[in-house]
This record gives structure tokens, C-alpha cells and sequence, in this order.
């Protein structure tokens, strides 16, 4: 069994397609790329993709990540080097393969191995003094308690512990950025309930957020899952990689682009 | 032009589906427009989803795109929460592709495919800023224009549109685009003298420069109002598809529409003659495209874009030349490549068919028998026997298919109980033949009210009242519901009796049209958004009501409000086909058998292009006779006129 997991973005105007739509955008490119993607056997062949932790649409990614399993006998002939280039060519401005890598038999799927997940989340209208004090009085509580109707019921969580820590970024355009590493397990917080839980009086809007991390959690340290040579940035300025998606996305002048 | 996108993207994060507006498809064209550049703003008045993939638009915006002076961008119909919040913003109709306002666009072009979606057309020229009522604009608002099948009665809209387009797009768009472009380089002034200019133009019809009188519920006539505009807007057709492989490169969208595969239209026309059928006799002759272009547009297309399932689209296409070898080649062409043809006919669908389209995967398969019993089927000239449609179905169940559905109508005209119930019986009986094959055998019955159309011989038909149709549909419900591995949709006959109202209705509409918009009726082909009181509202305000503009059966001498209008075919034939009907004579496939002259070649000397000279094999191919071995012409139908 051959698999690859790759690291992509979702980055601009399609942050505001859906996770389902997401699948679909990478059956096409796949396919598009000509990639010797293993089926599943049956009545309705699909082909064989994991993809991680869903993203809420509307919400952008450094770092998404998905499983690809190649058939046996053209997938050895894969080079992971060019990998991404290889399928960026096929993919829509946006989503932009960064990392590719082989993927060790036996290896966790996403979904069982991925720990906690860190989130660049704007908070317009409030200065960064006002948002780190917020996020000092939430790490210093013994509980934050946070009620939702789900499945048409009350219920009553509390978030403390999955809050693994709180950083303010930076000053935005509009407010401020706060960077947040969220525990995944019991359950995924979001960031639109982590800034419910730490401003219980005047609920923070939400501007926009981006994951920057996906974590796992292996000897003693949190790794990326995927591993490799090209670390997701840190740099807290992506703005440079929007950028370089959004150019990618300039068509070609359409006069052109029709004679072609 | 400014894009409206940092205004429009922290509205999208409110809504409801906001892929439906970021464009951003493969294939899409972000044009620069030039100085003097006609710019066109297509636009669907529905969602994204059911707009997006409409064939018509996607062709008119690559020619546009090609042609000199002009450039084309689109947009759809936005959804109540995205109107409430654009309208609360004070922000206009956007086009997709670059966010630019719909009111700075040269023209408006709406795509007209269905009746209850007239209600959008007045929503979206009021977002975009427009009057509504066409004599309400200045020389400096766009010029709103409509095509599409709905088209050939426009006189619903009349009130609203400047300029109307009947047929075929292709030839004609570049013809209005140039005679806007020169208007517009001699200052754009004079709105008046464009609408003359226009209506100069074969197949543009400008409905305000025709004056029309009434008589009681009829029209009494139709006249220009000036020298020199015609008396008859005769139809566009494109003679040979093979000249027009468009689109060229099929949009493919990021969020998931109808249809979401690759399409390519393999014929346009239909000569089966069935009487309900509007499309069938608005778009003749057949023209075939070539097989051979047609396996380059499939091929290249799943190519480009990444599909795995093609349709190969036309109003019948298992009649096909060829068709058993296209759809083997395409199937042979990929891995996990399926094919789906969508209007098959049951007595062109063989287990040849049948086991070519097995080579991917396999969906639904839906069959069109329209009525449930051989004489209703005479009526309509739908000349398929009760084994062609088990034949049909005993292929799909026998090559692996375990879901089939049936379309049918029901208030056909001389419909009885038995008719409908007839409907009930075939579906009895195809569920007997799944089970011969998988016990899951899945058999979907979907209804639908008939509504009579413009320009078909059932035009002067009275539609069947909502309360009949209602008893019809519980009616077959009720034989139904006990029938295992059936089950039973159908249409609102609530939704029918608006959609009999806009079909054959007369100018006098557009003050109800209007009434339903301002009271907020957008999306009325929507179930919830659907609101047939107010509809019934207008009409009482407006002193119209539904007995004469639905119910009533129109006499032959009768002066309809589409008269000036013409899709090439003879009245006189219409209404001979109409007696036709009710004697339960059929007419022959004139493609195969000699022309009887309906008006739609002879009237602009063209001729059929189809490579076949025989029917394919299989069925009774429209004769009631049993041709399983094909290749030959029949030359008398059962139930020949006397």
C-alpha cells in the first residue's frame, strides 16, 4: 500500500467553500494530474482519500492536511519532490500544496493522531491591552464553563483544559490577533466558542481566523503529522503567501486564454 | 468599474452557502474591459447552483468574451439572506467573476427557463439598481435583454424588457452586441433610436414598440406601432452545430451545483413530435453534431476538467446516430469514466446501451413514458408501447441498474381515470421486473401537472384545474401506496396552475408579476419561498382571473398574445396536429420519414443534419411497431389518420 500525506492551504476567496466541496476540488485535481489514485472496490468506486480535521468554511489554513493512496504498481514511480508542484498545476489559487511526504505503514490516520490545532482568530473592535487581558483572566481560571444547545438540548462543557495557550499576536487593521493552540480531544473547540468562553459578558465577534497548526502528540513533544523538511511558518505575517496565491490566480488575459 | 469585494466579504460569512458567489471556476474569465467595449452582465434568476451549469449562458459567455468589443461576466440570483444583508448595506447585483456592480454593465442578459423564476427577473434589475419597467429607464441604465426557452411567449415580461431574444444565441448575440456597441460609440443617447435598431435585428423582438388590444379574456390584436418594425419576430437557428463546439471550456465550479459533470450537447432539435413538449418543436430541425467532435468535447473536456462522469445532453439522445459506439469510445476512454444521457427514450434504450453505460459507475436511470396507458400516449404522440418500457426496464435491472425513474404527466387533454391510473399499473409492473433481478429493486414514479405551452398543438388546450390535478395525484397516491419498491413524488399542482399562468399569459401580467415581487415572491419555484395567495391577490386586483388565462380552452380562430412571434411552425399545422391529438392519430419522426411540412425547415430552407438515414435499432422507435431489429424506415403508424 502506497500513501502520501500532503500539507496544503485554504487560503482567500476559498475559504468560503466547504469541506465537502474541498474533497471534490481534490478528486478533480487528482485526476486532473494524471496521479494512479487507488479506488475502492463496489458498486460506486471512490477514490481512496482520508481527509483530516474538517475546517469551517469561511475559515483560511496554513495547514490542512489529506491522505492519498496510490495504486500499487504506477504509484511507486511517484517522486514526492515534485509532488507538489506537480499537483499544485491542477489546483484552484487558494489551495497550495506545501509538503508532501511518504507515509510509514501503520501510520495513524489524521483523525485518530491529530491532538490539538493553533489558530491565528481576529477580534476586531478591541485593542490588543483589552484582549490579553481577557486571555490572562481566562488561563488564570479554574474552569470556563461554556453552555450550547445541541441536538436541541443544553449542555454544559468546560473548556479550560482544552485551552492549551493564548498569545496575543499583534494589533490587525481592524483589532486584534490572538493565537490560540486548541485541544482537539474530547471534542474540537472552535474559536467562534473559545471567544464565547473567556468574554462571557460581551461575546467577542469573530473576525477572520486561520489555522496555522495541526498537532500530534508523540514522545513527550507535539510534531507536525506529516513528517518532513518544510515546517508549516511560523512567521506570523502570511499575508506574503496570500499574496503569492492570490498572484497565481491572476488568468492569463483572456483574450489569450480562449485562443489557447 | 470597482469590485464590490471588500464590501461583499464580510457579508459572505453571514450567509447561508457563500461559495455560491466567490466564482473563482475553472474556466472563468476575469475580462479587462476597453474603452467602447459592450460589457454584458448574464444573468440567472436563480441560485448559483441551478444557474451555474445552464449550457446556454456558458456558450453566450465564451462567444462574448471572443468577439470584439464586447466582454461578458455573470451572475445569479442572490438568496433571500444575501439580499437582505446586500440590500441592508446599501449594495448592489454582482457579477461573479470580478465583484463589479450589475448597474455598470451595458446589458442585462437573463436566461428565461422556467416560469416561476419571472419574479427574480424584476428582483435582480431592482438590485441591480435598474427601473424595473422598461419605460422607466434612461438612456444611461442597461439595456435589459432575455433568451431562453420562455421566451417564446415574453409577453408575461413585456413591461420589464427592453429587447427579447427567440432561438438559437449563437449568430445573433455578436449582431445585438455590435448594434449596441455603435450606439453606445455615437454617445449612447436616444434609448429610443437602440430599441428601433435592435428590433431591426432577425430574431430580436422589442415588445414596446407593439401596440396590443384586448377582447374580453383574448387578445384582439397585436401591431407595431411604428414603420419600418416587423409585423412577425421570426426565430434564430443555427444550421450546423458542428460550426459551434462550445463552450469550449465548461465552467467547473468549487461548490457542488446540479449537473455537476461535464455536459456536451450532442444534438439540438427534436423531431419525435410529442404534443406536450415545448422544446420539441421550438427547437427543429435536428441538427446532429458530428461524432466524431463529439468524442474531441469529451475527451479534451474530462481533461481539462477533472471530471468523471460525462453527460451527453440533447432533448432525446439515445437517438443518437451512432450512439451505441460514442458511448462505447467514451467509456473506453478512462478508468471510472461514466456516462449518463440524460431524456432517454424507452424505445431507443437497449441492453447495447444498457451495457456500455455500465462501464463506470452506475446511477439512477430515469425513463420519460408520460402517460400510463397506449391511447393517452397516442394523444400526446409519445408512440411507445407498454413493452418498450419493459424492455427498457427489464435492461437497466438486467445490466446492474437497481433505481429507475419514471416521468409522467398527468391532466393531459381526454385523460380519464383510467389514463391515470394507468400510471400505476406500469409502475407495478416495472417493480415486478427489478425483483426478477435484485430484491432492492427501487422504482420512482414523479408526477407532474401538464401544463400546455406556446407553440405546441396543445396550446389551445384548457389546463386541468388544481383541484383535478390534486385528485389525480391522490388518486394515484392512493394506488400506490401499498406497492412495494414504488415510490410516488409529485409536482405541486399548486405550482402547475402559477406556471399555467405565466405560460400563456398576455401583457397584461405584468402589473400581477410585478404585485407578487413587491409583496416579496422571489423564488417561487422554491417550495418554501412559494406562495400561490399571492398570486391569486394580484390577479383579483389586477381584475384578471385564472378560469381565463388557465382554464379555458382557446377556439381556432382565437388571436393568441404570442402570434407575432414565430418558431417557423404553421398554425395551421399546430392546430391540425391538435385535431390529430384527439382523434388518437399519431404523426411519424420526420427525420426518417417524408416532411409533412410543420414549417420549421421549409419556412428558412434548412434541412435536418443527422448521419443516420434509419432509425437505431431497438423498440418500436415511435411507430407502436415492434422494429427490434432497427434499420428500417416504417412507413405507416398504427392509428393512421383516416
Amino acid at each position: 500500500m502506497i500513501r502520501f500525506r500532503l500539507r496544503h492551504t485554504k487560503l482567500g476567496k476559498l475559504r468560503f467553500i466547504s469541506h465537502r466541496d474541498i474533497a471534490r476540488v481534490w478528486e478533480r485535481a487528482l485526476r486532473k494530474a494524471d496521479m494512479p489514485v487507488a479506488y475502492t472496490a463496489g458498486f460506486s468506486p471512490r477514490p481512496k482519500l482520508a481527509f483530516g480535521l474538517a475546517l469551517s468554511t469561511g475559515h483560511e489554513s496554513m495547514a490542512e492536511y489529506l491522505d492519498i493512496e496510490l495504486r500499487p504498481d504506477e504509484g511507486l514511480e511517484i517522486d514526492v519532490t515534485t509532488l507538489p508542484e506537480r499537483l499544485n498545476e491542477q489546483l484552484p489559487p487558494g489551495i497550495d500544496v506545501t509538503a508532501a511526504a511518504p507515509l510509514a505503514p501503520g501510520t495513524l490516520s489524521l483523525q485518530e493522531s491529530v491532538t490539538s490545532c493553533t489558530w491565528r482568530i481576529e477580534v476586531p473592535g478591541l485593542a490588543p491591552a483589552a484582549v490579553s487581558d481577557l486571555a490572562t483572566a481566562a488561563l488564570a481560571a479554574d474552569a470556563l464553563v461554556l453552555t450550547r444547545v445541541r441536538k436541541g438540548k443544553e449542555v454544559t462543557d468546560d473548556l479550560r483544559p482544552a485551552i492549551l495557550s493564548l498569545t496575543i499576536t499583534g494589533p490587525t487593521a481592524t483589532g486584534t490577533e490572538l493565537e490560540a493552540e486548541l485541544a482537539v480531544h474530547p471534542r474540537s473547540v472552535r474559536p467562534a466558542e473559545l471567544l464565547r468562553a473567556i468574554s462571557p459578558g460581551h461575546p467577542l465577534v469573530e473576525g477572520r481566523v486561520l489555522r496555522v497548526a495541526q498537532w500530534t502528540w508523540r514522545d513527550g513533544a507535539r510534531h507536525e503529522p506529516l513528517a518532513t523538511s518544510q515546517p508549516p511558518r511560523e512567521d506570523p505575517d502570511v499575508r506574503p503567501r496570500v499574496a503569492a496565491a492570490v498572484e497565481r490566480a491572476q488568468p492569463q488575459p483572456f483574450g489569450e486564454r480562449l485562443l489557447a | 468599474m470597482t469590485s464590490l469585494w471588500p464590501q461583499l466579504e464580510p457579508l459572505l460569512a453571514q450567509v447561508e452557502k457563500p461559495a455560491r458567489y466567490i466564482g473563482c471556476e475553472d474556466g472563468a474569465l476575469e475580462p479587462t474591459l476597453s474603452a467602447g467595449d459592450v460589457a454584458w452582465l448574464l444573468v440567472y434568476p436563480d441560485t448559483y447552483e441551478i444557474g451555474l451549469p445552464n449550457q446556454g449562458l456558458q456558450i453566450l459567455y465564451e462567444l462574448l468574451n471572443e468577439h470584439a468589443g464586447a466582454i461578458a461576466e455573470r451572475a445569479y440570483a442572490p438568496w433571500t439572506d444575501l439580499e437582505a444583508l446586500l440590500r441592508d448595506n446599501g449594495l448592489p447585483l454582482f457579477s461573479v467573476d470580478t465583484h463589479r456592480p450589475a448597474g455598470e454593465f451595458d446589458v442585462l442578459a437573463f436566461n428565461l427557463s422556467a416560469e416561476l423564476v419571472y419574479t427574480n427577473v424584476l428582483n435582480c434589475i431592482d438590485l441591480a439598481g435598474v427601473p424595473v419597467r422598461a419605460a422607466d429607464r434612461a438612456d444611461h441604465d442597461p439595456i435589459v435583454i432575455a433568451g431562453g426557452h420562455c421566451t417564446y411567449n415574453p409577453e408575461p415580461l413585456a413591461d420589464f424588457l427592453d429587447a427579447v431574444v427567440l432561438g438559437d444565441g449563437e449568430e445573433v448575440i455578436a449582431e445585438i452586441s455590435d448594434v449596441i456597441a455603435s450606439w453606445k460609440g455615437a454617445g449612447g443617447v436616444e434609448r429610443q433610436q437602440l430599441l428601433m435598431s435592435l428590433a431591426q435585428i432577425t430574431g430580436v423582438y422589442v415588445p414596446s414598440l407593439y401596440d396590443v388590444r384586448f377582447d374580453g379574456p383574448a387578445v384582439a390584436s397585436i401591431e407595431p406601432r411604428y414603420v419600418g418594425v416587423p409585423a412577425r419576430i421570426e426565430k434564430r437557428t443555427v444550421t450546423d452545430l458542428g460550426e459551434w463546439p462550445y463552450p469550449k471550456h465548461q465552467l467547473v465550479p468549487l461548490t457542488e451545483v446540479v449537473h455537476d459533470r461535464l455536459n456536451v450537447e450532442v444534438f439540438r432539435g427534436c423531431t419525435r413530435g410529442c404534443r406536450f413538449c415545448q422544446a420539441g418543436m421550438i427547437t427543429r430541425p435536428v441538427r446532429e453534431r458530428p461524432a466524431d467532435q463529439v468524442r474531441t468535447m469529451v475527451s479534451e473536456g474530462l481533461r481539462r476538467t477533472g471530471y468523471d462522469e460525462v453527460a451527453l445532453t440533447s432533448l432525446s439522445t439515445a437517438d443518437f446516430s451512432g450512439i451505441e459506439q460514442v458511448v462505447g469510445d467514451i467509456v473506453g476512454c478512462g478508468d471510472n469514466i461514466s456516462v449518463s444521457l440524460p431524456s432517454l427514450r424507452v424505445d431507443a434504450f437497449t441492453v447495447g446501451i444498457a451495457n456500455q453505460l455500465q462501464g463506470g459507475r452506475r446511477t439512477g436511470l430515469t425513463f420519460a413514458p408520460e402517460a400510463g396507458t397506449w391511447r393517452m400516449r397516442q394523444v400526446i404522440n409519445k408512440l411507445i408501447r407498454e413493452e418498450d418500457l419493459y424492455a427498457a426496464v427489464d435492461a437497466a435491472f438486467s445490466q446492474g441498474w437497481r433505481r429507475v425513474k419514471l416521468y409522467f404527466l398527468t391532466g393531459l387533454p381526454s385523460e380519464t381515470d383510467e389514463d391515470t391510473l394507468g400510471i400505476a399499473a406500469l409502475a407495478r409492473n416495472c417493480a415486478a421486473i427489478g425483483r426478477k433481478h435484485t430484491s432492492g429493486a427501487s422504482v420512482t414514479v414523479s408526477v407532474g401537472g401538464f401544463v400546455p405551452k406556446p407553440f405546441t398543438p396543445f396550446q389551445w388546450f384548457g389546463q386541468n384545474t388544481a383541484e383535478e390535478l390534486t385528485r389525480k395525484m391522490y388518486l394515484l397516491r392512493d394506488a400506490l401506496r401499498r406497492e412495494r419498491g414504488v415510490q410516488f413524488k409529485w409536482h405541486d399542482p399548486k405550482a402547475t396552475l402559477v406556471e399555467g399562468i405565466a405560460s400563456r399569459g398576455d401583457r397584461r401580467l405584468g402589473a400581477v408579476i410585478e404585485q407578487v415581487w413587491r409583496r416579496g415572491g422571489t423564488f417561487q419555484e422554491w417550495s418554501e419561498h412559494f406562495d400561490l395567495n399571492l398570486w391569486l391577490d394580484a390577479l383579483a386586483d389586477h381584475g384578471l382571473s385564472v378560469e381565463d388565462l388557465v382554464y379555458r380552452h382557446r377556439a381556432e380562430g382565437e388571436t393568441l398574445p404570442w402570434d407575432h412571434l414565430s418558431a417557423g411552425l404553421h398554425k395551421d399545422f399546430l392546430w391540425q396536429d391538435w385535431r390529430d391529438a384527439l382523434a388518437e392519430v399519431g404523426l411519424p419522426d420526420c427525420r426518417w420519414t417524408p416532411c409533412y411540412d410543420c414549417g420549421a425547415c421549409t419556412g428558412y430552407a434548412l434541412e435536418h443534419v443527422v448521419a443516420s438515414a434509419v432509425p437505431p435499432a431497438g423498440g418500436s422507435q415511435g411507430t407502436g411497431q415492434d422494429l427490434s431489429t432497427g434499420g428500417w424506415v416504417p412507413v405507416e403508424l398504427v392509428g393512421v389518420r383516416p
